[in-house]
């Protein structure tokens, strides 16, 4: 193993371009990065895939507040998943040089920003589960616990903030609670997928899906929202998201999140 | 522009002492550079132009989120997306700042972003360019932000205290952003070829509307005499935007990047750099709002708002029903 050079990403990304970024030293990893990099390539592809949707709504948000707290939040996302990416390779590599196949992020945060409400829904779900695992991670020796440690401060905020949104959509007006209704039930088929194995994680994910469910109920419910009673996860891909299976939208948004990186091949910015 | 009375404690003083002496005591605050508080009895007028400029200030920041948030999701590195996210986000924290100090003269936030979305107040007439490139975000950072420095950096020692206050907090940020664009610029320019005429372009592209960025000539400037005399403004139009020039010349010299002006040269006799006539025709079209994105912007502006008044409405049922302090 220790002979294994440091630029071969763990998991195998054919398509990312070989060789090093210029700029970029080539050090040894230490064996706990190497055993946890396919783990911090799918935490890195949600937190990036998730700042991109966010960065969608700068200068859109329904009130100024809101778009300096959904920028805020992606920003914190984007920092972790430039950290993550890093243990990984280089992460603008990894960002821009790969396809929709080799990305490892659920699907859920590749859904499209939609009005507030479902934004909202996806951050509370997205949110709920990375407090939890960020917690347990922190609580461990892995390469992930430093990042996780650092992380889950700003993710019980930004938990926090989706939990108040809930609460105001769902018990704010008749439309609202309609709204925010709808966009629960509309994404929650992609939930399930957030507790899928992970190789490298030394956290047991389906250990999660409990206290996740209880949180969101207890949110949900104080929301005067229904929990859906439909299945938490799509029966038609299995694995999905972390398996390089996206919806279709996906395609479309890292083709405008790449293609600048891409029209300039070997540019440094 | 409606103007607000003064608040009722100051106007029953008025009452007492008489308007004359308010107005000795004001006239005096200012020639002692004292800074005039929201409580101050103030000149109708003088209320009314910190409304205009500080109002327009404002909306200048969330109007300008749109240029660069043009190019958020395409940014080419991660850093650079890092860099631009925190910038677009800064200002609209820098709208945020100036609507509160512009609320301290007795007018709500609503009621201006109402005048904003109406087309009754304006926003600064740079943000009616478009970001064509990924160089534009440095071109904006370079030479927009940089004339908003030099405008702004003498607003930290405006009479009116808030907007004083509010200045020497967003100058501090905006010098940041700044320099953050001139490297992206340097970068690009020390780059490839393409990245190199990318740059060029860009600046080709921003560099005059920057300049007017200053406002009209002083010979033509409607509201300068009597904002200098307020110590609202400190110099005039043309001055700063010399100062401006003579600042940029060296620089565009470290970039490698020319300037789009065959008039522009260094006069001895002056100790400033002579530069071409600037297109006030131009100017005036933008300001008239037949600029090449006017439209857009506001209308994009608009439908935020308008998309979002269920959102308002949601914060403001639910803060009721759970005596919430209001979103």
């Amino acid at each position: 193993m220790t002979a294994q050079p440091q630029s071969t990403p763990a998991p195998p990304p054919s398509g990312t371009t070989s060789g090093t970024a210029p700029g970029s030293v080539s050090v040894a990893a230490p064996r706990p990065v190497r055993a946890a990099a396919p783990a911090a390539l799918a935490l890195g592809d949600d937190a990036l895939v998730l700042a991109q949707r966010l960065g969608e709504w700068a200068g859109n948000a329904p009130v100024l507040e809101e778009d300096v707290a959904l920028t805020n939040i992606a920003l914190d996302l984007l920092g972790q998943a430039r950290t993550l990416l890093s243990l990984v390779g280089d992460e603008d590599e990894l960002a821009f040089g790969r396809e929709e196949h080799e990305f490892r992020n659920v699907q859920l945060v590749e859904r499209p920003n939609g009005d507030f409400a479902e934004t909202i829904a996806r951050q509370l779900f997205f949110s709920v589960h990375q407090e939890l695992l960020f917690t347990a991670l922190a609580a461990g020796d892995s390469a992930l616990a430093p990042l996780a440690a650092k992380a889950v401060k700003e993710v019980a905020y930004h938990r926090d903030h989706a939990e108040r949104w809930t609460l105001r959509l769902g018990d704010g007006t008749e439309e609202s609670h309609r709204r925010m209704q709808d966009a629960v039930d509309g994404l929650w088929r992609y939930t399930g997928e957030l507790f899928e194995p992970l190789d490298g994680l030394d956290v047991d994910l389906a250990g999660l899906r409990a206290p996740w469910l209880e949180r969101v109920t207890a949110v949900l419910g104080r929301a005067t929202l229904e929990v859906p009673q439909g299945a938490d996860r799509t029966p038609w891909a299995a694995g999905a998201g972390r398996q390089g299976v996206h919806t279709e939208a996906f395609g479309r948004m890292l083709a405008e999140m790449q293609h600048l990186h891409r029209a300039h091949p070997g540019a440094s910015w | 522009m409606t103007t607000t009375a003064a608040p009722a404690a100051t106007a029953g003083e008025a009452v007492a002492t008489g308007q004359d002496a308010l107005r000795a005591a004001f006239d005096a605050a200012v020639a002692e550079d004292t800074r005039i508080e929201p409580r101050d009895w103030m000149p109708d007028a003088y209320r009314a132009t910190l409304v205009r400029q500080m109002a327009q200030h404002a909306h200048s920041e969330i109007i300008g989120m749109q240029p660069e948030a043009n190019w958020i999701t395409r940014a080419p590195s991660l850093r650079r997306k890092a860099i631009l996210m925190a910038k677009v986000q800064d200002e609209a924290g820098h709208g945020l700042y100036l609507y509160s100090a512009t609320e301290t003269l007795g007018v709500g936030r609503d009621e201006l972003l109402d005048k904003l979305h109406a087309g009754r107040q304006r926003y600064s007439s740079i943000f009616n360019y478009p970001t064509l490139t990924w160089a534009d975000v440095g071109a904006i950072g370079w030479l927009v932000d940089g004339a908003a420095i030099t405008n702004q950096v003498p607003l930290c020692r405006c009479s009116y205290g808030p907007y004083a206050r509010a200045m020497v907090r967003i100058c501090k940020e905006e010098s940041f952003h700044q320099r953050q664009g001139y490297e992206l610029l340097l970068a690009l320019s020390r780059g490839t070829a393409a990245q190199h005429a990318m740059a060029q372009d860009a600046v080709n592209r921003w560099w005059w509307p920057s300049l007017m960025m200053f406002g009209p000539p002083d010979d033509e400037s409607a509201h300068s005499a009597q904002s200098m005399a307020w110590k609202i403004k400190r110099h005039s139009n043309d001055e700063l935007r010399q100062r401006f020039v003579d600042i940029c010349v060296p620089q565009a010299e470290v970039l490698g990047l020319t300037l789009p002006d065959p008039d522009l040269r260094w006069n001895e006799s002056r100790g400033a750099h002579d530069y071409g006539e600037i297109d006030w025709s131009e100017f005036q079209e933008v300001l008239r709002g037949n600029g090449p994105c006017n439209e857009e912007r506001i209308n994009r502006r608009r439908a935020a708002h308008d998309n979002g008044a269920w959102v308002r409405e949601a914060a403001t049922a639910y803060a009721a029903k759970h005596g919430e302090a209001q979103a």
